[in-house]
């Protein structure tokens, strides 16, 4: 690639079938880490530990299930089909998610005594939150113009989710010896997934070289060092090396968990696609 | 474009823009949509009226309800038989689109309005809007809307919401 590509609209991206895969195989991936972490949020709805947090993580679910919706619409506005049906009617390999974002609350179901772990809901929801935020600052930079207008407008609302969990974090690190344990080990669970978070699957060569945004190892050098700085701040033990799971989400691998998942938030809508919401 | 027809249009624009000042976001109903600096662009082309408004926040769910009172109120316009709302992200919405005169109207209503000219770093000191405090307490930084947060007033002991500052 020679020249610096800048592709303004969804009809020139259209012109050109290498480029508007590239662009629909990573708008799935922010699309579907966004809508099934934001389910995963949802979830939490009225066993949250207390009303105001009950108020603020449904709030950012929202956001970000606002964030998915965004994705899935331009998926649409490429043709890949329409954004309801994106999200609802696939397959569960059809999705490209990253595994940390599908792994239940923790133990027992919503309706059937859900033991849920706080400490994982705010460690999981934090290293992806701050993986996020560098996706976006690498996203605003995209040559794909429409991505990057949504990715900045994206992030005057992420800075909100972080400090929020960024309270929680410190709050917790520094808490009884029962709180810190649930955090660190809260904190070795999501490490052994989070390692994926990066990862652009099977197109990560087009997806870069077209200009779409920054390549792997760029973005999870740039995610280490934030949240190296962050842990070591609330005076937590850095782990290293992030794990990667077995199954490989960016390739439409999955776990039963996603399964679960999809079969759940899909019940209504696979009743009648047609009716309107 | 024929002379007449370009003033036709500019005609119905102004009585667009005029009648979008009775159009409000349902959740904050005292300012209206573009006294919140929402609407980006009111342009008529034949019988058709195009409004480019910029959504606050991206996954609010009020911006369906704007969509719809915007065309309800539009399409009685004479000489307009089709309204086009499109959602656009640039210009992105900034708290600091407020109008300046909008900024009491919410403080009457009980919401602090935005810093003006915010910036990262900076720290945001939220004065009451009853008392006019700054002897204030965040309770949370996420409230009933996606744009607002509920603090507490110290001095005359009511609870109250902020815009947050967006930028």
């Amino acid at each position: 690639m020679g020249d610096i590509l800048h592709v303004e609209t969804v009809e020139v991206a259209k012109q050109n079938p290498a480029f508007a895969k590239a662009l629909t195989d990573l708008l799935f991936q922010l699309a579907d880490d966004d809508f099934i972490l934001a389910y995963r949020g949802s979830e939490w709805l009225g066993l949250a530990p207390h009303i105001e947090e009950d108020v603020a993580f449904s709030s950012m679910s929202q956001d970000m299930m606002g964030h998915a919706v965004m994705f899935y619409e331009m998926l649409e506005q490429l043709g890949v089909g329409k954004a309801d049906d994106l999200a609802q009617l696939r397959e569960v390999k059809a999705f490209s998610n990253a595994i940390l974002v599908e792994r239940k609350n923790g133990d027992g179901e919503y309706n059937d005594h859900p033991h849920y772990d706080w400490a994982y809901a705010i460690v999981r929801s934090y290293v992806y939150g701050l993986y996020k935020q560098v996706r976006l600052e690498a996203l605003a930079q995209s040559s794909y113009a429409p991505l990057a207008l949504v990715s900045r407008k994206m992030m005057t609302e992420h800075r909100y989710h972080l400090m929020h969990w960024q309270v929680w974090l410190k709050q917790l690190a520094n808490s009884t010896p029962d709180a810190r344990q649930r955090l660190e080990a809260a904190i070795a669970k999501v490490w052994k997934d989070a390692g994926e978070l990066p990862h652009l699957g099977p197109n990560q060569v087009d997806i870069v070289q077209f200009g779409l945004i920054a390549e792997e190892e760029q973005l999870k050098q740039k995610w280490l060092t934030l949240t190296k700085d962050i842990f070591e701040k609330a005076g937590l033990e850095w782990q290293g090396e992030p794990g990667v799971p077995q199954e490989r989400g960016r390739h439409g691998e999955h776990t039963a968990d996603l399964v679960q998942a999809l079969a759940t938030l899909s019940e209504v809508y696979r009743i009648d696609p047609a009716a309107g919401w | 474009m024929a002379q007449e027809e370009l003033q036709l249009h500019e005609g119905l624009e102004a009585t667009c823009w005029e009648l979008l000042q009775q159009v409000t976001d349902p959740e904050i109903p005292v300012i209206s949509m573009v006294e919140m600096g929402m609407i980006h662009k009111v342009r008529v082309e034949a019988d058709v009226v195009h409004v480019e408004v910029l959504p606050t926040f991206v996954g609010c769910p009020a911006l369906e309800i704007m969509k719809k009172n915007i065309t309800e109120k539009l399409v009685e316009v004479e000489g307009i038989n089709q309204v086009q709302v499109a959602f656009v992200y640039d210009p992105a919405w900034t708290s600091d689109r407020i109008a300046l005169d909008a900024r009491d109207k919410l403080k009457s209503f009980g919401i602090a309005p935005p810093p003006l000219d915010f910036k990262q770093g900076d720290t945001w000191e939220v004065a009451c809007p009853y008392c006019d405090s700054p002897y204030t307490k965040m309770e949370n930084l996420f409230g009933p809307a996606a744009c607002r947060s509920i603090l507490y007033c110290r001095h005359c002991k009511n609870p109250f919401e902020a815009l947050k500052p967006i930028y």
